[in-house]
């Protein structure tokens, strides 16, 4: 919520549990003392409260570590809303302290479309932050007629899909995401069509900002969900897709998941950026100020 | 944090693409207390369609956002909608890609604590049956507009509100609009029910289709210079989603999420929750329609009980019965949710012979009232007559079957 608003009345500070002061006083919100900047960096993990700690995700899970570092890349998580669907990634999501719709199979981005113009009617003076986070089932099978919509239409909202290419919270059946070829539970002879190439699609739609990756640099993490995030607020639609390993479903012995983040990182899953003209230019501007206040200081 | 609320305008005339002197239309407005709005505000005849009757309670609903896909015979409406937004009566507007998307889209905007509005058909409901069944449990204020419309194969666009029985059991609010000056009203009673605090609930104001929304008829409506108050987002049984307070736990906890005990229960006592605001909006109804039913003719031996354009076809039989030296009663129900128990009761403890004409195969109505008058009334129901598939029923038609049931039951 708004940070004002999170804020106690001082008489009752004493009484809240001490993660909750922990989360005002410690945490990863901006306007802090009236200033704008970004008060935390990746850097700094495990020195500030983080918006989400607690979540029943699996042990190794490294969808978990990219909704943490996606959390701390938001430019402004006291005015985001995050959107989601069934799948994995909501058990950890609807955990933090930033609002979380959870909305019906395959509905984020008809959802948060009506939700980011709505907050544009009612809160003209303040932007708000919509981010639909769904995994690839939710968001390029039975959410894809919304997705694709939501970015012909260049919705001002951002859509992370957690691509663990496959369906792990109802017990690993392939997806469109899954490699051709997989078997998995519902492909017994293997996947027949190839991974859906879900980065062309954005292209082709026109998307402002999309970018792949791996979570094997945090800090490149955050800082392309801030940039995402930025686009969406001024310029049009956002896209991030995200390798985020189910060591499940794909028998990655849990010490080894980040090893396989690298491997698949450096055979298919390289980091790539593209960005459209009108958001490059925004994105050097904003960027570019940033710069020069730090330099200033 | 500096108030961010109140404007109403989002963007400059030149965002808009219109000159930069140009006001939109909602801006003009005054806004007018309901209750003045529906009962003392001098009114106009106009002689139009019900679509346009639509269209003129949209224009003083004050509605942030309308979002629909286009199925006839809806599409009138929603097409009427868009010049409404163009003109600054809507504040935003956008023809969504089909009705899952456009029901989603609605709930994302209720969310957000705006005044939103869509409207579909038949088939359309159908398809977006699993976002409106979610509508309720969400506890989104939304005005859905329903032009009723044949569903099942085989295909037909006409009249046939059977898929109004879809949405009996899912805790929306729901109306039947008998005619073109319903269509006007019922909406704007709806808005301000729905968004009562004790209700927080979508509503639906179902009319049957081209009989009513593409043919004209007498409209007496209010000056279009006032409008209703706007929705009032943090005014709420369950707050936005817009990060100005905290959010409803239906959407954070995992052991909500998953299956367990506090699962069931939590389930279990929030839709009994849904379904008590259900009944508590029949006050405001009370209020705002000047009863869930009109009746004619109290105390007769034989009633009609009707909803939507049966009504209309049963008051001509009534009146034609009259001529006769026969008096039959009439029971218009205004609101299948809340379900009018009291009122109908009230209006039948003295009838022998109940008659229930409807414009669809199931016969829902005569389920409903079944229901509530199993072992609490003496009267005999008849299950019938019933028209379907776009048929018309004419008068004669309850005249006969109100002959025959003379003959059946003494």
């Amino acid at each position: 919520m708004s940070l004002e608003n999170l804020h106690p009345s001082p008489v009752m500070k004493e009484f809240l549990p001490v993660e909750y002061r922990d989360l005002i006083e410690h945490g990863p919100y901006t306007n802090r003392n009236g200033s704008d900047k970004q008060t935390v960096k990746v850097t700094d993990m495990g020195k500030f409260k983080e918006v989400i700690e607690e979540h029943p995700m699996c042990a190794g899970c490294a969808m978990t570590l990219f909704i943490r570092l996606a959390y701390i890349g938001m430019p402004n998580p006291e005015h985001t809303i995050v959107v989601g669907t069934a799948g994995c990634g909501r058990l950890a999501i609807s955990q933090a302290s930033v609002p979380f719709i959870y909305g019906n199979y395959g509905d984020t981005n008809a959802v948060a479309s009506g939700l980011k113009r709505g907050l544009e009617v009612r809160f003209p003076n303040q932007k708000k932050d919509v981010v639909v986070m769904a995994g690839d089932g939710g968001l390029i099978d039975i959410g894809f007629q919304g997705l694709m919509h939501s970015w012909f239409r260049k919705e001002k909202f951002t859509t992370i899909m957690l691509d663990n290419e496959v369906y792990g919270n109802t017990g690993g059946q392939e997806s469109g995401m899954t490699n051709h070829g997989k078997v998995l539970k519902m492909a017994p002879r293997g996947k027949f069509g190839d991974k859906v190439d879900a980065l062309g699609l954005a292209k082709v739609a026109g998307v402002d900002y999309v970018a792949r990756l791996a979570p094997t640099n945090p800090a490149r993490v955050a800082r392309t969900v801030r940039r995402a995030i930025m686009v969406a607020r001024e310029v049009g639609h956002s896209y991030i897709q995200a390798y985020t390993s189910c060591n499940i479903e794909y028998s990655i012995p849990t010490p080894d998941v980040m090893k396989d983040a690298f491997e698949i990182e450096k055979e298919r899953y390289g980091f790539e950026e593209i960005i459209s003209p009108l958001a490059k230019e925004y994105l050097d501007d904003v960027e570019k100020k940033a710069k020069k206040k730090k330099s200033d200081k | 944090m500096a108030n961010v609320v109140g404007s109403s305008v989002c963007r400059t005339a030149e965002d808009e693409g219109k000159p930069a002197d140009w006001v939109p239309g909602g801006e003009k407005q005054t806004v007018v207390d309901p209750m003045k709005m529906f009962h003392e505000l001098p009114r106009e005849m106009q002689f139009i369609t019900g679509s346009e009757a639509a269209r003129e309670s949209m224009r003083r609903a004050n509605i942030d956002i309308a979002i629909a896909y286009p199925i006839t015979p809806q599409s009138e409406s929603m097409q009427q909608a868009g010049y409404l937004y163009d003109e600054g009566f809507i504040k935003e507007y956008y023809r969504a890609e089909e009705e899952i998307g456009t029901f989603s889209a609605i709930s994302g905007a209720s969310r957000a604590g705006v005044r939103s509005l869509t409207a579909t058909s038949g088939p359309g409901l159908m398809r977006g049956m699993e976002a409106i069944s979610s509508w309720p449990g969400a506890r989104t204020p939304i005005i859905m507009l329903n032009m009723c419309r044949v569903i099942n194969t085989p295909l037909a666009i006409q009249p046939d509100n059977i898929e109004m029985s879809f949405m009996l059991n899912t805790g929306i609010l729901m109306l039947h609009a008998e005619n073109q000056q319903d269509f006007y009203d019922y909406p704007l009673a709806a808005i301000m029910a729905s968004e009562q605090v004790d209700v927080t609930l979508p509503a639906v104001v179902s009319v049957d289709g081209f009989f009513c929304t593409h043919a004209r008829g007498p409209v007496k409506v209010t000056p279009a210079e006032y409008k209703l108050p706007p929705r009032d987002g943090w005014r709420s049984a369950v707050p936005a989603m817009d990060n100005e307070n905290p959010p409803a736990r239906i959407s954070r906890d995992a052991p909500i999420q998953k299956s367990n005990f506090i699962s069931y229960h939590m389930h279990a006592s929030w839709q009994q929750e849904v379904f008590a605001a259900v009944e508590r909006s029949a006050k405001y109804f009370r209020d705002y329609l000047g009863g869930l039913v009109e009746v004619i003719n109290p105390g007769a031996d034989d009633f009609i009980i009707a909803s939507g354009c049966a009504v209309s076809q049963a008051r001509e039989a009534v009146r034609q019965e009259g001529e006769q030296g026969r008096t039959v009663g009439l029971v218009k129900v205004k609101t299948i949710r809340p379900f009018p128990v009291e009122e109908i009761l009230d209006a039948v403890k003295d009838a022998k012979r109940i008659l229930i004409p409807e414009f669809n195969q199931a016969g829902w109505l005569h389920k409903e009232v079944c229901s509530v008058l199993y072992g609490r009334c003496d009267a005999v129901i008849k299950d019938g007559p019933r028209v379907f598939g776009g048929m018309t029923m004419p008068t004669e038609m309850i005249l006969e079957w109100l002959a025959e049931f003379r003959k059946e039951v003494k």
